[in-house]
């Protein structure tokens, strides 16, 4: 009976972790088969390609325009950034620090966005964009993305602040300190681990938000994930080889900014803080 | 003159203020509204404009002209059963597989490490993932040579460009998002009362069926829906995996075909709006049938 159980356990162990390890090698797989090919010279009906060679780069720099492309995307992202954090950060404290009439329905207007996805009310935003001229441009990009970090930032602050003592600013404001002064000189010290590690995550999700950019985006506006979308769409055109260069930078620009972000911050906050809100 | 209409005014407006304050509205509240206003210009407001424009057709014949349209042509009201017919099985697939690996690993050490490799396909996105399975799942790519290598099958199997690609990339993307929303579930129920059930003679099947289970139920159906309406929404793995005329035109492709191609901003946001009705639906039937399960404190008594 207890051999029983024993064998049983351990073969469901076994079960659980060959189902990871299938999952991780065929990541690695869909990973590599895109390295691979988009440093090979010409690859058909072999396990690799006949030679290797870097020429692929620079044909996709050149053919795609990547240079004013990748401007675009970090001049997107950092104005996200910067937006999301103007926008979020007073508000997370706002809504961390104070009980009123309406707070339920607040959260859930800040919620709606995150559970959302953006498909579906990507094609109602365009048109209010189109509507007042923006789309298509650089600025209408911007706000479209900007609308699903705010309350992003938000959700993230919001525990964040309520861990620090309420007695540390009690103290401020018997010193004297206005609202003003109290934000700059007491409360951004204490938060700027905390906005570091919800902008990093802003900067991950911005990077490779393909359906609001692709909604909103016109010709010059485009993104890294948007272009390569394109491409893949219209494949035939091009070299595949020249296309998997392609992914490769918008694989490497991710990764970069993925890994500094998991030195601050747990993975699981990625995903969203879907539980924490959805209560 | 001014001087003196603020004087008799001035105690009635700190009242006011003070009355409010003891609400909860003071100067500190006040620092909500920026975002607020963002999200209600860019959000609330789209979403009543979409509807208002869903309900003024481009081409006249009344304000539901739209919506007859849609539901009377088997092209385009096929695409919510074709939708539904991906998104229900993987969200299935994805959450019944999420919950054994964390009820696994939530007692690992290296429980971070899996977590990082599992965050990469969010991080990359479903068009980079797409490209990917288009290469390593294609005729030619390596998982059909390794399976023809170890003799499972002859010829290579069709698995991109039709159905099979874009559940399977549904999975890839789908599965970690499942997994860490399980993972927070399952790492909040308090250890000890399955060692109380252990103790007490219940197998490994009767503690998941009489304590996991009832204490995650909620949170499983709370996942279900998130991972539902993301994969609802496919878009990008269903036009470059799938084959987006026929097996996999999702309702996505169908709001993109009415606003982007045949520039009908009219109907796009009818479709998007039965789209996001359809979700709704589903949604609150998961959440109906999930509060006829257990609700209660997940922690156990008073440590």
């Amino acid at each position: 009976m207890t051999f029983d159980n024993e064998m049983g356990a351990r073969l469901w162990r076994l079960a659980i972790w060959v189902f990871i390890g299938f999952f991780i090698i065929n990541l690695a797989g869909i990973i590599a088969a895109v390295v691979v090919d988009s440093f090979g010279t010409s690859w058909f009906n072999s396990w690799l390609p006949g030679g290797f060679t870097t020429s692929w780069y620079r044909q996709a720099w050149s053919a795609f325009q990547l240079g004013g492309v990748l401007l675009v995307t970090f001049e997107v992202a950092g104005a996200v950034l910067l937006g999301s954090a103007l926008l979020g950060v007073p508000a997370a404290y706002a809504l961390a620090r104070r009980d009123f009439p309406g707070k339920r329905f607040v959260m859930l207007i800040f919620v709606l966005p995150l559970i959302i996805p953006p498909f579906t009310y990507g094609i109602p935003l365009a048109s209010v964009l189109y509507q007042f001229g923006l789309g298509g441009t650089l600025t209408g990009v911007i706000l479209a993305n900007l609308m699903p970090s705010v309350p992003f930032v938000i959700f993230i602050l919001v525990p964040f602040i309520e861990q620090i003592d309420p007695r540390v600013e009690a103290a401020a404001r018997v010193f004297g300190a206005g609202t003003g002064a109290l934000l700059r000189t007491v409360m951004v010290p204490l938060l700027v681990p905390g906005i570091l590690a919800a902008l990093l995550l802003v900067l991950v999700r911005t990077i490779g938000m393909f359906e609001l950019t692709f909604l909103t985006a016109g010709p010059g506006s485009q993104t890294l994930v948007v272009e390569l979308y394109y491409s893949v769409f219209a494949a035939g055109m091009r070299a595949n080889q020249s296309i998997d260069a392609m992914a490769v930078i918008y694989m490497a620009t991710s990764l970069i900014c993925l890994v500094i972000a998991l030195r601050f911050v747990d993975p699981t906050q990625i995903v969203g803080r879907a539980k924490r809100t959805a209560h | 003159m001014q001087g003196m209409a603020l004087t008799p005014a001035a105690p009635e407006r700190a009242r006011l203020s003070q009355r409010l304050a003891r609400r909860g509205f003071d100067v500190t509240t006040l620092l909500l509204l920026p975002a607020l206003l963002f999200v209600m210009a860019l959000f609330v407001y789209p979403a009543i404009y979409g509807l208002w424009l869903s309900l003024h057709p481009m081409n006249g014949g009344g304000a539901l002209a739209n919506y007859i349209n849609f539901f009377s042509d088997a092209y385009k009201y096929d695409t919510i059963f074709t939708t539904l017919k991906l998104a229900i099985p993987v969200t299935l697939v994805n959450l019944l597989i999420s919950v054994p690996i964390a009820l696994r690993v939530r007692h690992m050490r290296y429980q971070r490490m899996l977590t990082t490799i599992l965050i990469i396909p969010v991080t990359l996105g479903t068009v980079l993932t797409a490209q990917g399975m288009l290469n390593y799942l294609g005729p030619l790519g390596w998982f059909n040579r390794v399976l023809m290598l170890l003799g499972i099958i002859h010829e290579p199997v069709r698995l991109v460009h039709d159905f099979t690609g874009v559940f399977l990339s549904q999975i890839v993307g789908g599965f970690p998002f499942c997994f860490m929303l399980v993972l927070s579930y399952v790492t909040g129920i308090d250890p000890s009362l399955e060692s109380a059930a252990a103790m007490l003679g219940a197998g490994p099947f009767a503690r998941f069926r009489h304590i996991i289970l009832p204490l995650l139920g909620a949170g499983l159906a709370i996942t279900f829906c998130l991972a539902f309406v993301q994969a609802f929404a496919v878009f990008p793995s269903a036009v470059l995996l799938g084959a987006p005329s026929g097996p996999t035109r999702v309702i996505a492709i169908a709001a993109f075909h009415a606003a982007y191609e045949e520039y009908d901003y009219s109907m796009g946001s009818a479709v998007a709006i039965i789209m996001g009705a359809v979700q709704i639906i589903v949604v609150m039937l998961v959440m109906k049938a999930s509060s006829l399960l257990y609700r209660g404190p997940v922690a156990g008594g008073k440590g």
